[in-house]
């Protein structure tokens, strides 16, 4: 743990579907981050309505919260299960919240604080279901030592909507909790500190949605699919205010094609989905290769293969982006590292696909997607610079309708040839899914003609050479001559970090070098990193080191070792350390972390 | 329906930069005619229309025609299509294509677009068979029809694409034959200028791969509908007329009504013109109101 922090306290919630986990969890998440302290959040959960088990934790920091963390400090049961499940992760100075009407203790390691509530007695025999709720987020916030204005502040917002009767029954039934734990529990010893400035909060669908709006988004499609619907209920939400279309289409067929057909009269379109419904998308995604049209779309990864664990995330689908659609074609592919990267990178995704012409696929998973976390009003920049392009969007005058000057596939030296938008008088043209002529005229039938199309496909290559010098270039985190190099890509930076953290306190010198950018790559510079590093390490979240491979064929160099997980559940940073330290011990290649907690 | 601007152009102003590759007799030579004959009499430039079509003979249509145009994957051309229209609605959009390119490949997205009621005119050349690919049955084949996929006969029942149009809520379906160009004319304008989704289904016989219904199954059997006084406001009506398929084969509009388009239902085309042609910067005051609710 840095120095600098003084605070790190994770609460969690477990119960089954339709137990209202989520109003305690927004709760509690509104104090934290009123109170200007850090956020990560993170719900394990089903693809079920109600039933199964949800286990959601809550971490605060009072500075960067990169993971949902290694231990636990409070755990609430809403049920029976959840206690039986988890008691065995609690240790000395712990407390754990249930209903002890309903639920029974079971054996607990030394110094655990059992904090059960009389839930009909302290609630004068309520009979609504959630009412144990509040009582025990009442009793969290005084084992938090908060006062009860700061629960109260977030019910009254919480609950307006319903009425002030509602208000006052959850304001009594919090009280009562917050005044039983007062009387019967010891608090927690770790004080609750103020940070700075109050912070908000997001999860990483809604920075992804917000990210889209920022950029320009001015049509928005989709199709609901687990992990990414986030995204299209912010759209939806935000679509009148912001004058952006926004449709739920019949599937994703459906939705890359409208995308690509907004795209091509000039419109800035997205689609975000999941693996299985950008498998759909795939064909399409490279007629925006061949027509050359900017369109984005979102690639929110959970556990496949097909329908896999739609509620579990996995970093499965980089090959699937990398061969999306069949045959050669440009493409930006671009894996932000958490919610705020999420955010800002879709503006850049958006201007580079703008002005190279082709899809930008961006590849996100549930962990980012799903996780709730805190971020500095400061950093959101919804005015973000744009660039469109070369776009000829004023009437040519004076010119016979059919105007043979302009060629929308110009062979040009940069490959990038002037784009008309339809509705522009005098240059009409065929945006073709066939090959075609500088003209736009199909070369696939009659017109066939070998070395037209090796000047198209020339021509749209050229557009990425040297494309490297668009985007930073990865560089080390860390010291430089560390003992081992963590690498990484996507999601796993925050928890590879915090992990690095833990590594030194165990005497490992370790760095990271986090790739965000696929394509384009900056190879010359990864493969000199990764020969100078003393030992590398890939940390990935998926079975086949598809990391691994990638990293493989565009640099030469193998990485010493990897640590992957492929059960559905994220990393743990200690997940990451213990398998440093053992394949700095061995000579092992592989280690796989075991998931402890049973989510 | 766009504005007229410019001088009134003719047919030949609408011929696109290459010649049709069609085989010779080709129903769609006659369908090509007759939107370019169309589009003049409605008084449009090509630069207000956008033509979008799929894949197979009859979607080679916008190389053909000189217009704004689409050349899109197989079966999507409605989703592009709708996607195009919702983005800059003051474009004339038209969705070119053949039966297997729409009833079948892309038979779900007509679904879609019929019930949302999108503002485009849908032409599809329908021709009972699979020709670019050499002669297999098509979601319109008739029963019985001998094609190299289907050496012992098809077994399969042919959909009905007016029925199916009207029963997924489409407000203007009409069928025309495309040997008389100067109904097709007539249908295409109307399709066009009605306010919502038009679908016009043309027999465009393939004289290469389908012998069975060529010109000469069609001419005696086809009849219009607005010689025995239809009326295109019954939809039930329209649906038994549409039924009909023997020595009566009905042509011209089965069924026409007045609804609301998708957007006419989107306040977010309500004021400021075509959405592709609007500033994209989030204001100032937008910006803060989305930060404040995250605190």
């Amino acid at each position: 743990m840095s120095a600098s922090i003084v605070y790190d306290y994770a609460i969690a919630i477990g119960g089954a579907a339709g137990q209202g986990i989520a109003t305690p969890g927004n709760l509690l998440s509104r104090i934290f981050i009123r109170r200007g302290l850090h956020l990560n959040a993170y719900n394990a959960y089903q693809s079920i309505i109600r039933g199964g088990h949800i286990f959601l934790t809550l971490r605060a920091r009072d500075g960067e919260v990169l993971s949902h963390g290694d231990k636990l400090d409070l755990l609430l049961c809403l049920n029976q299960d959840t206690m039986d499940r988890h008691l065995c992760h609690m240790g000395p100075g712990t407390h754990v919240i249930f209903n002890s009407d309903t639920i029974k203790p079971g054996e607990a390691g030394e110094g655990v604080n059992f904090c059960g509530l009389p839930i009909k007695e302290l609630t004068n025999d309520n009979r609504n279901k959630l009412v144990q709720n509040t009582v025990a987020v009442g009793a969290i916030v005084r084992l938090l030592g908060l006062e009860f204005s700061v629960l109260q502040e977030q019910l009254e917002q919480q609950f307006q909507r319903k009425g002030q009767a509602v208000v006052d029954e959850n304001l009594g039934v919090a009280r009562a909790g917050f005044e039983f734990a007062g009387e019967h529990f010891p608090a927690a010893s770790n004080a609750m500190p103020m940070g700075p400035k109050p912070l908000a909060v997001w999860t990483g669908n809604e920075a992804l949605a917000m990210g889209g709006a920022a950029a320009g988004v001015k049509f928005y499609c989709a199709y609901p699919m687990s992990p990414s619907t986030g995204v299209l209920h912010w759209m939806a939400q935000n679509a009148r205010e912001l004058g952006i279309m926004v449709r739920q289409v019949e599937d994703e067929i459906a939705a890359a094609n409208m995308a690509i057909g907004a795209a091509a009269v000039g419109c800035r379109a997205m689609t975000a989905t999941s693996g299985g419904g950008f498998a759909l998308m795939t064909e399409a995604i490279g007629m925006a290769g061949m027509m050359e049209l900017p369109v984005v779309f979102i690639n929110v990864q959970r556990a496949g293969p097909s329908t896999g664990v739609p509620t579990k995330t996995e970093q499965g689908d980089l090959w699937q982006a990398l061969g999306a659609s069949q045959g050669d074609f440009q493409r930006f592919i671009v894996a932000p590292t958490d919610a705020l990267d999420a955010f800002k990178t879709l503006p850049e995704l958006f201007n580079l696909a703008d002005r190279y012409q082709c899809p930008g696929i961006l590849l996100s998973d549930l962990l980012i997607s799903e996780g709730t976390f805190s971020a500095d009003p400061g950093e959101i920049d919804l005015q973000p610079e744009i660039d469109r392009g070369k776009l000829i969007t004023e009437d040519k005058e004076g010119l016979e309708a059919l105007d043979s000057a302009y060629l929308r596939y110009q062979v040009t030296d940069d490959g990038i040839s002037p784009r008309a938008l339809p509705g522009t008088k005098g240059f009409q043209h065929v945006l073709s899914t066939d090959e075609h002529d500088e003209d736009g005229v199909l070369i696939s039938d009659e017109y066939t003609n070998p070395h037209k199309r090796r000047r198209m496909v020339e021509k749209r290559s050229r557009k990425f050479d040297n494309l490297e010098s668009e985007i930073s270039a990865p560089s080390l985190e860390g010291a430089a001559d560390a003992q081992v190099t963590l690498i990484g890509f996507g999601s796993t930076r925050m928890v590879i970090k915090e992990a690095i953290e833990q590594l030194a306190e165990h005497g490992v010198t370790a760095n990271q070098l986090a790739i965000k950018w696929i394509v384009p790559f900056h190879g010359e510079v990864v493969s000199e990193i990764m020969g100078k590093a003393n030992k590398t390490i890939i940390v990935e979240n998926n079975h086949s080191g598809q990391f691994f491979r990638y990293l493989r064929g565009e640099t030469g160099v193998s990485a010493d070792a990897s640590i992957r997980k492929y059960d559905g559940e994220p990393f743990m940073p200690h997940h990451i350390v213990d398998g440093v330290r053992e394949l700095l011990a061995g000579d092992a290649k592989l280690y796989v972390p075991d998931q402890e907690i049973m989510v | 329906m766009s504005t007229t601007e410019g001088t009134q152009l003719k047919a030949k102003d609408f011929k696109g930069k290459v010649n049709p590759d069609w085989c010779p007799g080709c129903g769609d030579f006659g369908v090509l005619a007759s939107m370019q004959k169309a589009c003049a009499e409605l008084g449009l430039q090509p630069h207000q229309i956008l033509t979008v079509s799929g894949i197979g003979c009859s979607s080679n249509f916008p190389g053909f025609f000189n217009s704004y145009g689409m050349h899109t994957l197989h079966g999507r051309s409605l989703a592009v299509a709708s996607g195009a229209q919702l983005a800059n609605h003051e474009l004339t959009v038209i969705a070119t294509g053949g039966d297997g390119d729409g009833y079948g490949i892309g038979g779900n997205h007509l679904t879609h677009i019929a019930r949302r009621n999108v503002n485009l005119t849908y032409v599809v050349m329908n021709n009972q068979i699979y020709g670019l690919t050499t002669g297999q049955i098509s979601p319109t084949s008739r029963p019985g029809m001998k094609t190299k996929s289907t050496p012992f006969g098809s077994v399969e029942t042919p959909i009905n694409p007016i029925t199916s149009a009207i029963m997924a809520g489409a407000t203007f379906v009409a069928r025309g034959f495309s040997a008389d160009g100067k109904q097709v004319t007539d249908l295409i304008k109307q399709a066009i200028q009605h306010r919502g989704f038009a679908l016009i289904d043309v027999f465009s016989p393939c004289v290469t791969f389908n012998k069975d219904n060529g010109y000469d199954f069609f001419k005696p059997r086809v009849k219009k509908l607005e010689d025995e006084g239809h009326d295109a406001s019954d939809w039930k009506n329209a649906c038994e007329k549409a039924m009909e398929w023997g020595d009566s084969i009905y042509t011209g509009i089965f069924l026409q009504r007045e609804a609301p388009t998708l957007g006419d239902c989107e306040p977010v085309l309500d004021a400021g013109g075509p959405l592709s042609q609007r500033s994209i910067s989030v204001s100032k005051e937008e910006s803060q109101r989305i930060i404040e609710r995250m605190m």
